[in-house]
């Protein structure tokens, strides 16, 4: 029935991926097993994402299976140990900004993805990065922007974690809208992404992770 | 019986109109100067030759449709703009005077705060109310119009937009939500019950704050439209009618909000059809009736939610186009002339749209390589763009120069081009701004 189930999410069966969901947890599956069929299936819609055959109305709609699974095991899973984790990622937007959707979708796919996501909203200021640094220690950090006042307040977040002697124990990626290789640049980060998987391929390779 | 005009003789009729300006009591328009009335003349005669695509303009016209670049240039914060109506009148002359582009956009961008404040608008943040005075308003995304609420909207738009979505988005338009079913307007018997709504505090309460927030918005409209006289007599006109959206932008911006309508593709694929059809006539409406009421043809699309990586090609073409079309065509249809403005990526879309009538459309490109669009869509549409936004931030003039040069050389061929920005941008360098203009007007001349 896992198989069954990794097809049903990856191809977007939404109902008959939550009908299977219920009829395992009848038949005794383990929550652990039923979990692991729904990141294979995230891991199948990430990759016909970046072959260009998925787009918004998938990652989306995964998304919302995926919680409505996670509901449905919630019960059971509490009694599990937590599951490992590639790495830490501190994400949000910046300051003066407070487009949330992109950053949003990236923080989600982080999350399937195996990373432990600290999101931090919308207009985030520097301190708000700098201190979270300090507690969450991050191997990534993430900084979205849709305006194009983000360019000037990505540089300044970064600016800000140099001045606390954090910068070099991350990694920064940047993106959004209008957010380019010369805004990587100008802002001081380490990489920039056009979209929600090329955020999780930069996590991946800073964390080396497979 | 009038004599039905064509399309093409009702669009050419508002260029008529156009280049035989009136000043705010109808008479004719004095110009500041015979140059300024010569500029003026050849500003609109190369904005309608680049568009029509049938003769070649003498150079490329250049124009700048920043956002909110004026006032931020001129030193103001943008909570400024938007409560001092003079001010941002006059900072918005002063950015069309200092860059000098060929035709202006009107300064309308901000808006009026204190309206915004006496209907409560809950859909945008805004200086003051949400976000620093320094920074433009943005969009508070959710959803406004529920999942079972298709069916409402489909069957009556205007009362669904009046009793549920706009008390939704606006705190002080909650009356509106008792008021009277109109189509039951019908006969002497039992009329009078109809009216009880209008006797009631919350709909006369309602009604109040919309006559305050009725004098507001003329108040600064008569400002703006100060300017826009203003500027027309030293010789910048401006050919903006208006706006309209792409039926599905219309559902996904702020009715179902971006991830609603993104998974009603796939959970009520049928309504969403159907409530896009149902909107596509209206939103034709909208665009005429401002093109009509401003006397000026081209009508504003801003394009949001079928850029690359959005949707598929197929789900581009199956809920994202269609109606996008027609709404164009009936523009055209009308006289307007359709200004889509294809923010982001369309490189996956321009096989799809560019099947228009030729001379009819103008589209403003993005981050779409001009060479490409140049070879489809260009082949129809005239083309405006597309410096981007990360140049006029973080690049310098003399690349700005290049970059105009080559879209010149790459795009400009035979007409259908208008050099400008691609994007809608707060910030810039202004001499990055001014080098569009500038090296637009140098390289741009055709021999």
């Amino acid at each position: 029935m896992s198989d069954e189930l990794v097809h049903a999410i990856a191809d977007m069966r939404e109902e008959e991926a939550l009908e299977l969901v219920k009829e395992m947890v009848k038949s005794g599956v383990e929550p652990m097993v039923i979990l692991g069929a729904a990141r294979d299936a995230m891991a199948v819609v990430g990759q016909r994402f970046e072959e260009g055959r998925y787009f918004l109305p998938e990652l989306l709609l995964s998304g919302e299976i995926l919680s409505q699974i996670t509901d449905i095991l919630k019960p059971e899973l509490a009694k599990q140990p937590e599951i490992k984790r590639h790495g830490k990622v501190l994400i949000g937007t910046v300051k003066g900004d407070i487009h949330d959707i992109g950053k949003n979708i990236v923080t989600f796919m982080l999350d399937v993805n195996g990373f432990e996501v600290l999101d931090l909203g919308v207009d985030v200021s520097p301190d708000k990065f700098v201190e979270a640094i300090r507690d969450f220690r991050p191997q990534v950090i993430g900084l979205s922007g849709f305006l194009t006042l983000a360019f000037d307040t990505m540089k300044e977040t970064i600016k800000a974690i140099e001045t606390a002697g954090l910068r070099d124990g991350v990694k920064i990626m940047i993106g959004g809208g209008q957010v380019s290789e010369e805004i990587r640049k100008y802002a001081g980060a380490d990489a920039y992404g056009r979209d929600a998987m090329a955020g999780v391929s930069l996590a991946r390779k800073w964390v080396g992770a497979e | 019986m009038e004599k039905q005009l064509s399309p093409d003789e009702k669009r050419e009729a508002l260029w008529q109109g156009l280049l035989s300006p009136k000043d705010p009591q109808g008479n004719e328009l004095q110009f500041e100067s015979p140059e300024a009335q010569k500029a003026y003349r050849e500003s609109l005669l190369r904005f309608r030759a680049a568009i029509q695509m049938e003769k070649l303009p003498d150079r490329v016209p250049v124009t700048i449709f920043p956002s909110w670049f004026p006032w931020l240039n001129a030193g103001m914060t943008a909570q400024e703009a938007m409560y001092d109506y003079e001010k941002c009148a006059a900072a918005f002359k002063q950015f069309v005077l200092e860059f000098q582009p060929d035709v202006h956009w009107g300064a309308v961008m901000p808006g009026p705060g204190r309206f915004y404040e006496i209907v409560d608008y809950k859909l945008y943040s805004w200086p003051g109310h949400g976000v620093a005075p320094e920074n433009s308003y943005q969009c508070n995304e959710g959803e406004y119009m529920l999942a079972d609420e298709y069916d409402a909207l489909i069957q009556d738009p205007s009362g669904y937009f009046s009793n549920v979505y706009l008390p939704r988005v606006f705190g002080a338009l909650g009356g509106f939500r008792m008021l009277p079913f109109l189509p039951g307007i019908l006969e002497m018997y039992g009329v009078a019950l109809n009216f009880i709504p209008f006797g009631l505090p919350p709909v006369q309460g309602t009604y109040q704050a919309l006559f305050e927030a009725g004098g507001e918005a003329l108040k600064w409209v008569m400002a703006m439209g100060g300017a826009d006289f203003e500027l027309a007599t030293k010789g910048f006109p401006t050919i903006l009618g208006g706006f309209t959206k792409a039926p599905f932008d219309v559902v996904g911006d702020t009715l179902r909000g971006t991830k609603e309508i993104m998974l009603d593709i796939y959970r009520r694929p049928k309504k969403l059809l159907e409530a896009m059809e149902a909107l596509t006539p209206l939103m034709i409406r909208m665009g005429v009736g401002a093109s009509q009421a401003t006397g000026k043809p081209l009508i504003f699309i801003p394009l949001h939610k079928g850029a690359d990586g959005f949707l598929s090609d197929e789900q581009f073409q199956k809920f994202y186009w269609p109606t996008l079309k027609e709404v164009i065509l009936g523009l055209v249809e009308a006289g307007c002339i359709p200004f889509p403005a294809a923010e982001g990526g369309y490189a996956s879309r321009l096989e799809h749209v560019k099947d228009l009538p030729r001379g009819k459309t103008l589209w403003m490109i993005d981050q779409t390589d001009m060479a490409r669009a140049k070879e489809t869509l260009g082949q129809n549409a005239c083309l405006f763009g597309n410096v981007p936004s990360d140049m006029l931030n973080v690049g310098t003039p003399q690349e700005v120069r290049e970059y105009v040069k080559k879209l010149i050389d790459v795009a400009g061929k035979g007409g259908g081009l208008i050099v400008g920005n691609g994007s809608f941008f707060d910030q810039a360098r202004p001499e990055n701004v001014k080098a569009v203009v500038d090296s637009a007007k140098e390289y741009g001349v055709y021999k």
